[in-house]
């Protein structure tokens, strides 16, 4: 049976062909890649145990991305749904505006180290791709992003930063036009330059080393959030549910690192998929919707597919999240049942969205505003004893034409 | 009895040229089209690399995943693909038959199913695009077990000692990507610096038939005919695209340029 183990990072809990629980990750690449993919391995396996490189992630995390990030009590929502008390982490805080910016620091510092002088990364939400061309701007790299076409239309913003920043936003016009294909194009790109050029997988996601070290990045939420905890509550409370909204899964696992090994009845970890519109088909939900066992891009994951392995169209709101696939590591904690998987529906996004910033001075994207519809699902039946803390993980300026469009307003 | 795959590398040698090797994509345009493709160029090939197409390509250019998305929009399905080569095997001019293609959908139709349907509609060999060596080690074990090939592919990134590594686990024939490209990618190399990789595999084991493909043209191919054997792929997808844009047939348009690849060599 699979097992978690205690004291060891969920990220190197896998084998040796990079499985984790056996089944989920890997590393299905072409021979290409290969070299590439063993290089930034023991590169990263070399520098996390760096004292020097430590040292300069934690200054870039202090001073350039700005740690900490806000811990705050959303008391009129709490008040309002009368049941658990409601609290989130700001991560949207974040030089840039969401948690992508963790892992694009640390992959523009390892493309540094390892003397390469261009940078390229998919988007999906386009926060991926402009906190990897802001990170490339400070280190002095060139960036290319590879971006869905649907996705540059509906994130516009976040594309005009990218292009201010200087960074060569690359179109991707096959398929569905979203995440999926650029990260399928990106991988391509990649396969072609990959002796002068460094990838940047944007999520938890692709090929083992990608995983970890974006789970690596990330970690800093949850190691900032223990904290703030301990000087809150004084000690951990017994009843905390900790929500994150999850896509390619990069916030949650970030989010939930520090935490894995406390009991569940104490931390119970809820990760909130997107559902879709209400009466569509299309989702993006492989964990909570019972999806099969499959292999995309460079790693097998729960995938929306049809049964002959051709992967599924997916439909969401929230670009961020409108993912087929999902991490390995969300897969290894569905299937301990360390974590609990649901969606939200893009209305139930839309809802959560108008009843947070009615009631407070917060302006989470669509992708955390699905992990709030799950809040404010469970919060009026569990007491006030309860500490629900929600990751905003992310900002909704780059959402302002969606929200104006669906809600009639400007955020 | 020497094997289909083997037989011809040593039928191509005897005439003094390399090995022809065509990659098309089942089901483009149609499952007809592409089975009268087939048919057609087989007088002129060696080899039929026959790809099962992916939704989610992530190392093929753009003429190879055009062609993947129409036989997909046109409806094909894999066991489409099985009877595509069946009917390809049955007829007069059959050549032996190498599937391609990525590892999920072989995943999703189990793989023991897969080399069992396989066996029995006639394929020779497999390439899996995204199980490389060691991985792909308990896979290529069943392969060889019903007397498939399994073809390992290596690349200018592949270090010496992984080259010795994944040559000693080899079928009856490797397969050398000429550069880090996707498929259909322009040369970038000088067919010399290609050649002298080539050479280096060749030296490790020079019983082992080996390819070269990428980036292979009517341009390009007859630079490169001292290899044992030279794939052609995005070249002829790009003339089906072609073909269908100024509705002409591609059966014969492709049939013509495989015949001019062909001349080039021979």
């Amino acid at each position: 049976m699979m097992k978690l183990k205690k004291k060891i990072p969920l990220i190197d809990q896998h084998d040796k062909f990079g499985f984790w629980g056996g089944k989920f990750g890997g590393s299905y690449i072409p021979e290409t890649l290969k070299k590439p993919v063993d290089d930034l391995t023991k590169e990263f396996s070399k520098l996390r145990k760096n004292k020097n490189f430590i040292k300069k992630r934690d200054f870039y995390f202090n001073n350039y991305i700005g740690a900490p990030t806000r811990f705050i009590k959303l008391k009129n929502l709490s008040t309002h749904l009368s049941g658990a008390q409601i609290w989130a982490k700001v991560v949207s805080d974040a030089n840039g505006g969401a948690h992508k910016i963790y892992n694009a620091t640390v992959h523009a510092l390892l493309c540094r180290s390892m003397g390469k002088k261009y940078i390229v990364g998919d988007t999906g939400a386009g926060y991926a791709g402009k906190m990897l061309s802001m990170a490339a701007k400070k280190f002095g790299l060139k960036c290319k992003i590879f971006m869905g076409a649907k996705d540059i239309k509906r994130q516009k913003p976040n594309c005009d930063a990218m292009i201010k920043n200087g960074a060569e936003i690359v179109p991707v016009k096959t398929g569905s036009q979203t995440l999926v294909d650029a990260v399928s194009e990106c991988m391509r790109y990649w396969v072609s330059n990959c002796d002068t050029t460094h990838m940047c997988v944007g999520s938890t996601v692709g090929p083992n080393i990608f995983v970890k070290i974006c789970g690596w990045s990330t970690a800093q939420i949850s190691r900032e959030l223990k904290k703030q905890i301990k000087i809150q509550f004084k000690k951990i409370p017994k009843k905390i549910k900790l929500i994150n909204c999850v896509g390619g899964g990069s916030s949650a696992y970030g989010f939930w690192s520090e935490f894995i090994d406390f009991p569940k009845s104490q931390i119970e970890l809820i990760g909130v998929e997107a559902g879709g519109p209400k009466n569509s088909k299309l989702h993006a939900a492989p964990l909570s919707r019972g999806a099969k066992l499959g292999v995309l891009h460079g790693a097998a994951s729960y995938v929306c597919q049809n049964n002959e392995g051709q992967i599924n169209e997916t439909e969401s709101i929230s670009a961020g999240l409108d993912y087929p696939g999902v991490s390995p590591i969300h897969c290894f904690l569905k299937d301990t049942k360390r974590a609990r998987y649901t969606y939200a529906t893009d209305e139930d996004a839309l809802n959560a969205y108008k009843l947070v910033t009615k009631f407070e001075k917060l302006n989470p994207s669509l992708e955390p505003s699905h992990a709030f519809a799950e809040a404010i699902r469970i919060a009026p039946r569990l007491n006030k004893d309860t500490v629900i803390i929600v990751n905003s993980c992310g900002d909704a300026k780059k959402d302002r034409d969606i929200l104006k469009k669906r809600l009639g307003r400007i955020t | 009895m020497i094997n289909p795959i083997n037989f011809a590398f040593k039928n191509a040698k005897e005439k003094k040229r390399p090995a022809l090797l065509t990659y098309t994509v089942a089901g483009d345009n149609t499952k007809k089209k592409s089975l009268e493709i087939l048919k057609s160029i087989s007088k002129d090939v060696d080899i039929c690399e026959i790809g099962f197409p992916h939704n989610t390509p992530i190392a093929d250019g753009g003429q190879i995943q055009t062609s993947a998305y129409r036989a997909l929009k046109n409806g094909l399905k894999i066991s489409d693909v099985f009877q595509i080569v069946k009917n390809f095997k049955k007829s007069k001019n059959s050549k032996p038959v190498i599937l391609m293609g990525y590892y999920n959908m072989i995943y999703q139709y189990g793989e023991n199913n897969f080399i069992k349907k396989c066996k029995s509609s006639g394929v020779n060999g497999l390439i899996v695009v995204d199980l490389p060596w060691p991985e792909n080690k308990g896979f290529a074990k069943k392969c060889k077990s019903k007397a498939i090939s399994f073809v390992q592919l290596l690349s200018p990134t592949t270090s010496k000692e992984r080259l010795k590594n994944i040559i000693k686990d080899s079928h009856d024939m490797i397969y050398y990507i000429s550069m880090l490209s996707t498929t259909g990618g322009r040369l970038k190399v000088s067919p010399k610096q290609i050649l002298n990789n080539y050479n280096r595999i060749k030296k490790i084991d020079p019983k082992k038939n080996c390819v070269i493909g990428f980036g292979i043209t009517e341009k390009t191919i007859s630079k490169l005919r001292s290899a044992d054997g030279l794939v052609v792929g995005s070249a002829i997808c790009k003339e089906i695209t072609r073909s269908l844009n100024n509705r002409q047939n591609p059966v014969t348009n492709v049939s013509k340029v495989v015949a001019k690849l062909r001349n080039k060599i021979s």
